[in-house]
């Protein structure tokens, strides 16, 4: 095996693993971590199946966003709603024989591709544009949306400029799978985009990108609004009611 | 200084979002809270030694006994929805007023001393170090937020400024960098048992004039009790009802409805204070030992229920926290929630055709409603979610015939705060709460254009205040804003039941 696959497939695991240990810690201490009050920002559901249906407005639709701003909703769900049909497609990486939704969704994922990098391109340049985003932003916002961009980039340029041998791909990443290792394909914008996403993987539990998991943590918004009906009370708050 | 001469903003037809003018604010800041005032809530005297690891330290244990801190901090992607949302943006242009750059104040923080980023690669990320320029920063930008929460309602994760205002507010108290004004009205609490410091006799007299006043008024015997034991209902309110205006025109209304609805009710000498500036400054024991009073009163006087008056955090601290800080109420009577906002207990009589009201009384006023920002966006009235909204307005329309409501965008969850909420209604921070109050003042302007609105009601005893002195800079009268209860005062029929 070539040192280069060998250095890649070793990345991979790496990213995935500081993924998930990181992102696991990081939910640990959310969940850990008490809501000693009642604040969910009102008006609120009161009911738990109430509380499901406004986290999933606010999960799927960003209800919220777009109540705020119509062009950060905009481009901001556009961008969210393109990445998700972009990983889908590239599950077919992933898996042997390939489901039928991620066959499905490949011509989709094509496009999706696209409106991804229309829609990063816009939040960047709100960045610039809009006088108190550009004040809020620091060089790691900035190069959050670099580094999406040059990962959209690199895919599409592979897709439509330079292609680069998908089916030894596929086998590369079935082979970190199943701990079988193949060859991975010596083309530049396909080390570029591989390297690129090993960064995502890495930074992802250390930085903004947090909000992902965050949101559903919020207690604004995941709280039901029942405090005159339930008492609710948290560890610490309790032992103070045991103090004489 | 703090009247040092300031212009007040020009009210425009139409909302203009502010040009970022970096430093607008920065010169602002309030009184701090001096040794003796410290000293009665337990913190330091004045800014500790170690002041900076203690601060750190401090910021530590809040992230781990409170989740919204812990993940607030993480979860900001700089988006800018939140960007014009703040009223004190809005009315001063000062970027640091955006609540997301409020927040970073604090994130700064938190990043270098608590992530990988920060500590590793802080410029990258924007973290810095705690340092003397930094607190300044805290003090003054951590005083110019009323913890509204309208930030958090357009928030895409709810991020809510309020908590990190709460956080910040907490660990300066604890590093001994306090706010006067908060901190000498909880101290006052403490010691006689309400904000303003007015001592039971002095109450007393004054309830006994209010029944005089009131009998020269309608010829009628309505009762202001206090501390009478085994009454149906003890009344819970804010001070400033006891002894300012147009509050205690709400006063008279509470007892009139009392009156007319024959249910006996009392105040409490003990707990002679609805509002809990604990909430203001973050603190959770100060929060619950102001709270504690409202529970030995009430089952000292054996009372069945538990009304508020009219006062938007204090209902806030009632509604979402009491039954936390001092339940479980299970000595009270089941039957009715506990606790009731006057607005609820005045509806439901009105509903049942308990109470009833000649409306033409009203007929001089042509009347909006101010929704207090506390209780539109972290409370509650009726069983439904926004009941909150109906309540007060229906019961308005039932004492009143003219009512018009301002711009959908300035009301219910989106209305603005008075600009004085929060503990920042002090004279130190006239300039800020004059321009935060702009936004509700433009929305003001647009009802008393087009429909000749004289009046407007609010159920928030601090939003009272703050217009009563801020109405007068855009033009306006100051009697203008009253109570909801004074409406009602105005038209009840109180003789032939």
């Amino acid at each position: 095996m070539s040192m280069l696959t060998l250095s890649y497939a070793l990345l991979l695991y790496v990213a995935t693993g500081v993924l998930v240990v990181g992102l696991s810690l990081k939910l640990r201490s959310y969940i850990k971590t008490p809501a000693p009050l009642k604040i969910p920002t009102t008006p609120a559901p009161t009911t738990v199946a109430g509380v499901g249906w406004r986290m999933a407005r606010e999960a799927v639709l960003f209800e919220s966003l777009f109540k705020s701003s119509k062009w950060t909703w905009l481009f901001g769900w556009a961008f969210h709603v393109a990445l998700l049909l972009v990983v889908l497609r590239h599950l077919r990486y992933f898996q042997e024989p390939v489901w039928l939704p991620v066959v499905l969704v490949q011509p989709l994922g094509t496009i999706a591709g696209i409106a991804m990098v229309a829609a990063l391109g816009a939040l960047w340049a709100r960045r610039w544009l809009v006088d108190r985003v550009r004040y809020i932003s620091t060089p790691s916002d900035h190069l959050m949306l670099a580094l999406l961009l040059a990962i959209g980039l690199s895919g599409l340029g592979m897709r439509f400029v330079v292609h680069t041998d998908i089916v030894a791909v596929k086998g590369f990443i079935l082979g970190l799978l199943r701990f079988d290792w193949q060859a991975l394909p010596a083309d530049p914008l396909l080390l570029a985009h591989l390297a690129l996403v090993v960064l995502l993987m890495i930074i992802f539990p250390i930085s903004k990108l947090l909000h992902a998991p965050g949101m559903f943590f919020s207690p604004t918004r995941n709280q039901a609004d029942n405090a005159r009906e339930v008492r609710h009370i948290s560890a610490w708050a309790a032992a103070l009611d045991k103090r004489p | 200084m703090a009247t040092a001469a300031f212009e007040t903003p020009k009210l425009k037809s139409y909302p203009v979002i502010p040009l970022v003018q970096v430093g607008a604010m920065s010169h602002l800041k309030p009184f701090v809270a001096g040794a003796p005032l410290q000293k009665a809530l337990g913190f330091p005297e004045q800014l500790v030694e170690d002041w900076q690891a203690k601060a750190i330290a401090k910021m530590g244990e809040l992230l781990g006994k409170y989740r919204s801190l812990q993940v607030y901090m993480d979860a900001c992607v700089h988006c800018g929805a939140c960007s014009d949302k703040c009223h004190y943006f809005l009315g001063t242009g000062d970027p640091k007023n955006m609540p997301v750059a409020r927040q970073d104040l604090m994130r700064k923080i938190y990043r270098r001393y608590f992530t990988f980023a920060g500590k590793y690669f802080p410029k990258l990320v924007g973290a810095v170090d705690l340092t003397r320029e930094v607190l300044d920063e805290w003090y003054s930008y951590f005083n110019q937020c009323s913890e509204c929460r309208r930030c958090s309602v357009f928030c895409p994760y709810g991020i809510d400024t309020a908590e990190v205002t709460m956080a910040a507010r907490e660990i300066m108290d604890s590093i001994g960098l306090g706010q006067k004004y908060s901190n000498e009205i909880i101290g006052k609490v403490h010691r006689i048992g309400n904000n303003l410091g007015i001592p039971g006799p002095a109450l007393e007299n004054t309830l006994e004039g209010l029944e005089e006043d009131t009998k020269d008024e309608t010829g009628i015997d309505v009762k202001f009790p206090l501390d009478v034991k085994g009454a149906e209902v003890m009344l819970i309110t804010p001070s400033a009802d006891f002894f300012s205006e147009p509050h205690v025109e709400s006063l008279i209304g509470y007892a009139k409805v009392f009156h007319a609805a024959g249910i006996s009710w009392t105040l409490s000498s003990h707990a002679s204070e609805a509002g809990n500036f604990g909430m203001f400054i973050g603190n959770y024991e100060q929060m619950r030992k102001i709270s504690m009073r409202v529970r030995e009163a009430a089952l000292e006087l054996g009372v069945k229920r538990i009304v508020v008056g009219e006062c938007g955090h204090a209902w806030r601290v009632a509604y979402s926290f009491w039954n936390t800080l001092i339940g479980p109420f299970d000595f009270l009577d089941p039957r009715y929630p506990v606790p009731q906002h006057i607005c609820e207990f005045t509806d439901d009589l009105i509903q049942r055709g308990a109470i009833r009201f000649d409306k033409d009384a009203n007929d001089g006023r042509i009347i909006t409603f101010h929704d207090s920002c506390n209780v539109a966006r972290a409370s509650r009235m009726g069983d439904l979610p926004g009941g909150q909204f109906v309540i007060p307005r229906r019961i308005i329309t039932s004492v009143a015939n003219h009512f018009h409501d301002m711009a959908s965008h300035t009301i219910r969850e989106d209305t603005f705060c008075c600009g004085g909420g929060g503990g920042l209604l002090t004279d130190d921070l006239l300039e800020l709460r004059v321009k935060g109050a702009m936004p509700r003042m433009e929305a003001l302007k647009d009802v008393v254009d087009e429909h000749g609105v004289n009046f407007m009601a609010t159920i928030c005893a601090i939003c009272k205040a703050q217009f009563t002195k801020v109405l007068p800079y855009y033009g306006f009268d100051m009697s203008m804003v009253g109570g909801v209860h004074q409406l009602v005062s105005k038209a009840i029929r109180l003789g032939d039941k």
